[in-house]
């Protein structure tokens, strides 16, 4: 199935900094250069963030995990939870409409979803609070037909309730997830028929139900402030292997570490992640001073260029137009200019461009200098 | 029938408490230093002796599973991973041990990887299931919490680290070697095999995937013993086993039987029966949509195990998700919806499934409306046969199954529906 980008993509993406601090403990779950393994986690958080998956996401993810653009954008085109265009600013409405649904009344479903929200799937409602699409199996056929509306499952569906449900979503609620027909969980609906020990005293909802309203961010977009982060995995209790992994990443979550911080830690002052993130974890080459961060420092800049004519920077191997324009707007036309960049500079540049590591990997210094000399 | 107290996932509705003090109520982390002591080859000996195969599908035995990971390490770490993309249509079983029962996961979790000598695993788990997901990382959190996996688990001198990793919506991430290489960070295209898993697996180092189920009922098979667990079932189907039951029976459900129990007993006992009476059965997917459709006047008597199912029927017990289907259904226009399923999940990796399960959908397509020669249906019988078996994974088989179980069981209606052009039965 092709699944493109959306045309029309926004300038940047940040994460939050409790996103940001969330997505590097992701990262310490996986040996040391195996990073790659947080891609799918960090790309559904950007995700769950914004409400749809943008170019710049993608890109900034890659970036983060020091990976080539073209293995994230391969990854977010493969799995069809990554939504590649915007949908419904409330929820995008997912209908299961694999066989045990099907059979138990999905196709009705869909065609509630046609006339209320939009004739076709992927396509947003007049109003823009809604988009819908049939999904394939979602693993609760005991409880079909059921949809899954922003984070939570809503079960055992007639056309008459889920009509309910958007209607009353439309209006700001939140309707209670779970099996609507007044089933506890998937148990046999006329009433137990194994398990009737606890009946009598149960817990009043199931796992899902309880946790939706505990936590409360079914149609909610994240932004890492929910919940508080526990990553025992870099804490004390961990094992061994564990604790290599979180300190070879740069222990990322040094606030998640003591137990004391279950208590919400306290936040770092809002800043953009994108532009001031840590560099991550860097392999073999440049491995001789991995934790000694170069300060940055302004290089000099100009307003515009020498005499009226610009280099032409895309001459530079790893400089295409795109990257030439964000060059000439921070000031720089000439190949002199980058020719003088030393580790500081090159450090302002790097954290400006959003390419993380691409001057030294391209060493744009030395092929800087060799075409300053030929011009 | 089943007793209460010879089930191993008695919170299998969540309606007791969910936290490590119930679990510990119920009886679960009890004496796992010991079981831990008594040793690897105990361990994998006892897994072997209690006859328990696979529950993600397959049935492979799963002790012998684990005797093909390195004695000794050749400096490479090992893994276990276990499959918690539960994805295969009908499939419903995993959810509610993640959601409600977690420990007996977390706790198979650190028996396992001890028995492979794993000091890590990762947990796959859907990434639809985002509650599961929240519940089990809360009993993970718990577990390391009480010092019962970590550093030193349980006491037992043990390192063992437990990640929850999940996925965003593929199917075919349940194949193995396809989870590994999502679990990497990459497409979940599968690999070739060999070289299998046990001999380079995550990041190429020796690896054992298991489904849910086959860990989560470990513990309690250990603590009360193989032939407690071998005791049920028959010879070579051993065990109990969580059933999923949906479509149209009365009560649709999750739960735990005794296997080999008789199809009826499981319909009668637990989901009230058919709807609509026996007489209204037409068919029943006994194992997950990859396995062939039955006849339901074939399926009343059948044994729910892997051998009756594969042996008599011509099925399979796959997942244990049933999926019943009453007179109202168009059984064919059932089996264009798999069809459709398995064209949207392919991976596109191998030719055959890649352009089959397309060309297989669009001619079910024509089926379901009559449209079509008679001719027609050997030849797609024809073109399954050439889908089959020449794939890298068993997408390609599994697509082609329940199509081939069509036409062998329902030919007749396909036949009659071409004759008289009619049109599909309007869904009531």
């Amino acid at each position: 199935m092709l699944r493109r980008l959306h045309a029309d993509q926004p300038d940047s993406f940040a994460f939050t900094p409790d996103n940001e601090a969330w997505a590097r403990a992701q990262i310490a779950k996986y040996p040391e250069g195996r990073q790659a393994s947080a891609i799918i986690p960090l790309l559904w958080r950007a995700q769950e963030q914004e409400g749809w998956l943008s170019r710049p996401a993608i890109e900034h993810v890659a970036s983060m995990l020091d990976l080539a653009y073209i293995r994230a954008l391969e990854v977010a085109t493969f799995y069809f939870m990554f939504q590649l265009k915007p949908v419904g600013s409330v929820a995008n409405v997912q209908i299961c409409g694999t066989l045990s649904c099907m059979i138990c009344g999905a196709e009705d479903l869909v065609g509630l979803c046609k006339e209320k929200i939009a004739a076709k799937p992927h396509t947003l409602s007049a109003d823009g609070k809604f988009s819908w699409e049939e999904v394939e199996c979602l693993g609760a056929c005991s409880n079909a037909p059921m949809a899954q509306i922003g984070k939570d499952y809503y079960e055992d569906l007639t056309v008459e309730s889920l009509g309910r449900i958007l209607d009353e979503m439309a209006e700001g609620k939140v309707p209670t997830p779970g099996p609507q027909n007044g089933r506890y969980a998937s148990e046999p609906a006329s009433g137990l028929t194994s398990l009737t020990e606890w009946e009598s005293d149960k817990l009043p909802a199931n796992a899902s139900v309880t946790l939706a309203t505990e936590v409360g961010d079914t149609l909610k977009r994240i932004d890492g402030t929910e919940v508080p982060l526990v990553a025992p995995w870099t804490g004390p209790n961990a094992g061994e292997m564990a604790r290599a992994n979180a300190s070879a990443h740069g222990d990322p979550v040094q606030h998640a570490a003591e137990p004391a911080a279950r208590e919400k830690a306290p936040r770092p002052a809002p800043e953009p992640a994108a532009t001031e993130m840590p560099k991550p974890a860097k392999p073999a080459p440049s491995a001789a001073e991995p934790a000694a961060p170069v300060t940055e420092s302004e290089p000099a800049r100009l307003d515009s260029p020498k005499g009226g004519t610009a280099d032409d920077l895309k001459r530079i191997t790893g400089v295409g137009p795109k990257l030439e324009g964000v060059l000439n707007e921070l000031g720089f036309w000439h190949f002199d200019q980058i020719a003088q960049w030393g580790p500081a500079e090159v450090e302002w540049v790097d954290a400006r461009l959003k390419f993380k590591g691409r001057i030294t990997r391209d060493d744009w210094i030395a092929q800087a200098r060799k075409l300053a000399s030929e011009g | 029938m089943l007793k209460d107290q010879d089930r191993i996932f008695t919170n299998l509705y969540g309606m007791h408490d969910r936290s490590l003090a119930g679990a510990k109520a119920r009886g679960h982390w009890d004496g796992t230093k010991e079981i831990l002591t008594k040793g690897r080859d105990w361990i994998v000996d006892e897994m072997k002796a209690s006859g328990l195969r696979g529950r993600g599908g397959a049935g492979f035995p799963t002790g012998l599973k684990w005797s093909f990971m390195p004695k000794e390490s050749d400096g490479r770490p090992s893994y276990l991973v276990v499959n918690a993309d539960e994805s295969e249509p009908g499939t419903c079983k995993d959810r509610e041990i993640m959601r409600h029962d977690p420990h007996t996961l977390v706790e198979g979790c650190l028996i396992a990887s001890f028995a492979m000598q794993a000091h890590a695993c990762y947990i796959y788990i859907r990434g639809e299931y985002i509650r599961e997901k929240e519940a089990l990382q809360a009993a993970i959190d718990e577990a390391y919490d009480a010092g019962l996996i970590g550093k030193n688990a349980c006491g037992s001198g043990y390192d063992f680290d437990l990640y929850l990793h999940h996925g965003a919506g593929a199917y075919i991430c349940g194949e193995e070697t396809a989870l590994l290489e999502s679990l990497e960070g990459k497409k979940g295209m599968p690999r070739m095999k060999p070289p299998f898993p046990a001999g380079a697996g995550l990041y190429g180092c020796p690896t054992t995937v298991n489904n849910v189920e086959s860990i989560a009922v470990v513990p309690t098979i250990l603590r009360r013993g193989a032939s407690w667990f071998s005791g049920f079932g028959r010879q070579n189907n051993a065990g109990t086993k969580v059933f999923a039951i949906s479509g149209h029976v009365n009560n649709p459900c999750v739960v735990e039987e005794e296997m080999s129990i008789s199809f009826e007993e499981l319909i009668e006992k637990h989901c009230g029966g058919i709807r609509g009476g026996w007489g209204n059965l037409k068919a029943v997917i006994p194992g997950g949509s990859s396995v062939p459709c039955v006849r339901g006047e074939n399926m009343k008597d059948a044994i729910m195990d892997f051998d009756y199912l594969r042996g008599e029927l011509g099925s399979g017990l796959g997942t244990a998700a049933v999926i019943v289907m009453d007179n109202s259904v168009d059984i064919i226009k059932a089996i264009w919806r798999l069809s459709a399923f398995y064209k949207h999940e392919s991976c596109g990796q191998c030719t055959p499934c890649r352009e089959g399960t397309g060309w297989m959908m669009r001619v079910m397509d024509r089926l379901v409306k009559g449209e079509a020669a008679v001719e027609e249906i050997d030849m797609l019988f024809d073109v399954t046969k050439q889908v089959e078996g020449h794939t890298i994974c068993a997408l390609g088989d599994a697509a082609a199954w329940p199509i081939q179980g069509l036409i062998r069981n329902f030919r007749d209606e396909i036949e009659d529906r071409i004759r008289h052009k009619r049109g599909p039965i309007a869904a009531e």
